[in-house]
């Protein structure tokens, strides 16, 4: 049943010999070892397990691993380049958006996301993108308060592609 | 099993409930030099701060105590490290202890480094509850941190020949304004082994003083997380790690009977058998799940369980009372009344929904198991292992990786006890996580509750009589801090259909609801403005304080609840744990009742804040939370089995039901910092169900409200 797929990870291109039904969230932790892609529910309904892929935000725990084969695939461990956080990673920091930090890189790649489309998103509009991520924290009005930074900050962040 | 060598019985039994056993003898051990402080554990097991009773050993002594609770070590290098047996979960306590330590070193924070939650390293400490971080362990270290600082200047004053008092630390260094020289930490370290207990006088920095505590100092290691670089425990990976699944009963309190079929062909699967449990090893997640779910086994079916349908009526009929706390007479206070009130209100059954589920790794290595696992109690796991499994808690380490929250609903090992049974039958290191429905079924609950209230009131507002019967959900501020001559207060003890135990407030959500509903309800009776016949009914200070910072930044109106066509204002107080908080809430009410929360102002108050942008990120969060009890969770069951066990069938808070919300910060300098983790989670629902009344005239008393 296993085959090879060939992936595009953070840039870096290798392959994984597993089930191509497995979900891209487990071949990340489990053979690729990038465990900031976190499990939550399983079934997309917390966002914990966010990636983009080509840019988009994807569910990594329901997309089957064949699926995104070749595909530019960015995790959490993708986003700092050289030493140098990205904008919406710098921004949590500044309006320190988390407390138990759990679902802070799923929230922190749907906001990369969003700002990707959209770089001056309003208030609404990114709460209406961000509405499928949960923080159980309650966090919700600093990671508001941080994408509106990330957004100021560079008159619209782009960034999570690997180009 | 076999592999392991039995122990007596009586080693066991040995080992008290509370294990003080991180005692001098193992601390001499593990000592290696610099210069160590020690907070002794009665310090910390002392129930109030003002109760605290040191050694009554003035002055430094070489003395140490029997049993240390926390120790602050500078290490011959330099370093400074704080050992604590408290864990981090969200609180944001790595930080805040943080702060405490620095601000007595004079040192930046980037100089300490905090080490948690770990039996083997850290001293003993009950748990991580109950919002006594800030009131017990931040005193404790700041003063170890205090005396730490005063023995370096003495060890450099001798060295230099010079009076103590001479001596200060500036950018972590030691220095004297007479001479040029200066000592770093480790300069003074350096060849040093001293062991300290902190003396009974030593001083602390005050609070008006505070330039590093009293700040917001942002997550002293929030970069790990931004980055994802955090290894939570289900983030963990040892050599040659199995990955287990367990088999689990057919329904809550089924009993394992038998294997009735393994299928044949599992390569790289093992399955371990052992009393009630039984579950798998496999080389990955996919195959050990893959293979405990093809297991068949028969359960023996426990006798009928309710439900949902009949929960309160079972609850009611299956009670024992407890003791009564009675003052004057319920009897009395009812005749001088003007107008009498009995309602009767219900809790739900909620779930902690933790983001990060249970997880655990275990290794038995050379007879010694250890468990990393995100637990609130790290000592309490490690005795549940222990009589789990047969091993003396000294062969036991129990290790907290920072975790992915808890919210109370981590104080139990199931999770480790699992991994620790895979671990030794497989003589490999085992990780078991917890599926998001195995977190829903086979931990434990917010419990369920209902409450009967019956009141007198006169028509001046005077409340004459209160009696108050909480069912099952327990006694956490079931007492009133209004004035009231006749009181009746009295819990009954139900055996709880579902596993339940703590949750972020415990039973003060419930009694809060009941009480702060029924006061609602009293006013409406009278025609009072809520706000008023609250004040008119409350002398403590405090309360009232924060009542008033809440209905001022609201913009409260009296009489004027009704805001607009369908919406309304409520109003809520509450007391416990040490803080005060008084929340105001608007809602809006659609014509399919659906409610909406518009705006929510909290004033909380508990004492002098530590962390002023920490302490609002705790408020904010505990009203996001307390949103979904109040409006819309709620654990569906039927005989045992959890009905809606997947977050697309039990609805948490997201984004768009989080309303504007402003937090009124008392700051009580002249007041102990009391924690903040829990209370300000108690004031939400009653304001939101008394506003929803403001809006239709419709009373709700059941939670959820919607």
């Amino acid at each position: 049943m296993a085959n090879v797929t060939a992936l595009n990870v953070n840039g870096k291109k290798l392959t994984v010999n597993v089930d191509p039904q497995t979900s891209l969230l487990t071949v990340l932790r489990n053979d690729l070892n990038l465990t900031g892609t976190k499990y939550g529910c399983g079934e997309s309904r917390c966002g914990a397990c966010t990636v983009l892929i080509d840019g988009q935000q994807t569910r990594s725990c329901v997309t089957p691993v064949g699926k995104v084969a070749n595909r530019q695939i960015t995790t959490i461990e993708g986003l700092e380049k050289n030493g140098r956080l990205h904008p919406v990673q710098d921004a949590f920091l500044q309006a320190d958006a988390m407390q138990c930090g759990y679902c802070t890189p799923g929230m922190i790649m749907a906001g990369v996301a969003l700002l990707n489309k959209n770089t001056k998103p309003s208030r609404e509009e990114i709460v209406q993108h961000m509405n499928r991520n949960v923080c159980r924290c309650g966090t919700y009005l600093r990671i508001i308060a941080a994408i509106q930074i990330a957004s100021a900050a560079k008159g619209g962040a782009k960034g999570g592609r690997d180009d | 099993m076999t592999e392991i060598p039995e122990v007596e019985r009586y080693e066991l039994d040995e080992e008290p409930a509370y294990n003080f056993n991180f005692d001098r003898r193992q601390f001499l051990k593990a000592f290696s030099g610099g210069i160590a402080l020690l907070v002794p554990l009665t310090n910390l097991i002392a129930q109030q701060p003002e109760q605290q009773g040191e050694s009554g050993r003035g002055g430094f002594n070489r003395d140490m105590p029997q049993e240390i609770g926390a120790w602050i070590h500078i290490e011959p290098d330099g370093s400074i490290v704080a050992y604590t047996g408290k864990v981090e979960f969200g609180q944001n306590i790595r930080t805040s202890l943080t702060q405490a330590v620095a601000e007595e070193l004079h040192v930046p924070l980037a100089m300490i480094r905090l080490v948690m939650g770990d039996t083997d390293l850290t001293p003993f400490d009950m748990g991580t509850f109950g919002s006594l971080t800030t009131p017990m362990m931040a005193p404790q270290l700041r003063k170890a941190a205090a005396a730490a600082r005063e023995t370096l200047i003495s060890i450099v004053a001798q060295q230099w020949q010079v009076e103590p008092s001479t001596v200060r630390v500036v950018d972590a260094k030691f220095v004297n304004h007479d001479t040029t020289k200066s000592m770093t930490f480790a300069d003074v370290a350096k060849g040093v082994k001293l062991v300290k207990t902190i003396p009974a006088d030593v001083k602390t920095t005050p609070v008006a003083q505070w330039t590093v505590a009293g700040t917001s100092i942002p997550k002293v290691d929030g970069r790990d997380y931004v980055t994802g670089k955090h290894k939570y425990t289900s983030d963990m990976k040892r050599d040659g790690m199995l990955y287990g699944a367990v088999v689990r009963p057919s329904r809550i309190n089924a009993t394992f009977e038998a294997r009735v079929s393994t299928p044949a062909n599992m390569p790289g699967v093992q399955v371990v058998e052992d009393g009630n449990f039984l579950g798998v090893a496999g080389v990955d997640q996919t195959t050990a799940t893959r293979a405990a779910k093809q297991i068949v086994a028969r359960w023996k079916e426990p006798p009928p369980q309710p439900g949902n349908a009949e929960l309160f009526d079972y609850l009611r009929k299956n009670a024992t009372p407890g003791r009564a706390r009675n003052v004057g007479s319920i009897a009395d206070g009812l005749a001088a009344a003007d107008k009498k009130l009995e309602q009767t209100y219900t809790i739900a059954y909620i779930a902690h929904a933790p983001l990060e589920p249970r997880a655990a790794v275990a290794e038995y290595v050379d007879n010694k198991l250890t468990v990393w696992t995100g637990t609130q109690r790290p000592f309490g796991v490690r005795g549940e292992l222990a009589d789990a499994l047969h091993i003396p808690v000294s062969r036991i380490r129990v290790i907290v990786p920072d975790t992915g929250s808890g919210y109370g609903g981590k104080h139990s090992g199931e999770c480790a006890i699992e991994a620790a049974r895979l671990a030794i039958a497989t003589k490999k290191p085992v990780k078991v996580v917890w599926s998001r429905e195995e977190e829903f079924t086979w931990a434990y609950f917010r419990p369920a509750g209902l409450i009967d209230v019956k009141s007198g009131v006169k028509n001046d507002g005077t409340i004459t009589a209160w009696e108050f019967h909480n069912y099952n959900s327990g006694t956490s501020a079931i007492q009133t801090r209004y004035d009231i001559p006749n009181q009746q207060i009295q819990f009954h003890e139900v055996q709880s259909p579902l596993r339940q135990g703590s949750y972020r407030g415990l039973a003060a959500t419930a009694n809060h609801f009941a009480r702060e509903t029924h006061i609602d309800e009293l006013g409406t009776v009278l025609n009072m403005d809520p706000v008023e016949f609250r004040l008119k009914n409350l002398k403590d200070e405090r309360m009232r304080a924060v009542l008033e910072a809440a209905a001022n930044r609201f913009g409260w109106r009296a009489g004027r609840q009704k805001t607009g066509p369908t919406r309304g204002a409520g109003v809520a107080v509450g007391f416990e744990k040490g803080g005060y908080v008084a929340t105001c809430a608007e809602v809006s009410v659609d014509s399919a009742g659906k409610v909406k929360l518009e705006r929510v102002v909290e004033a909380f108050e508990c004492g002098a804040i530590v962390n002023p942008k920490h302490l609002e990120n705790q408020i904010e969060g505990a009203v996001v939370q307390a949103i979904g009890g109040a409006l819309f969770e709620q654990i569906e069951f039927a005989n045992g089995s959890i009905l809606n066990p997947r977050f697309s069938r039990y609805r948490l808070p997201r984004f768009s039901d989080v309303p504007p919300i402003e937090v009124v910060l008392v700051n009580r300098k002249d007041l102990a910092s009391a924690g903040a983790g829990e209370t300000p989670i108690v004031g939400l629902a009653p304001a939101v169900g008394n506003a929803v009344f403001a809006a239709t005239g419709k009373r709700l008393r059941s939670l959820p409200l919607g």
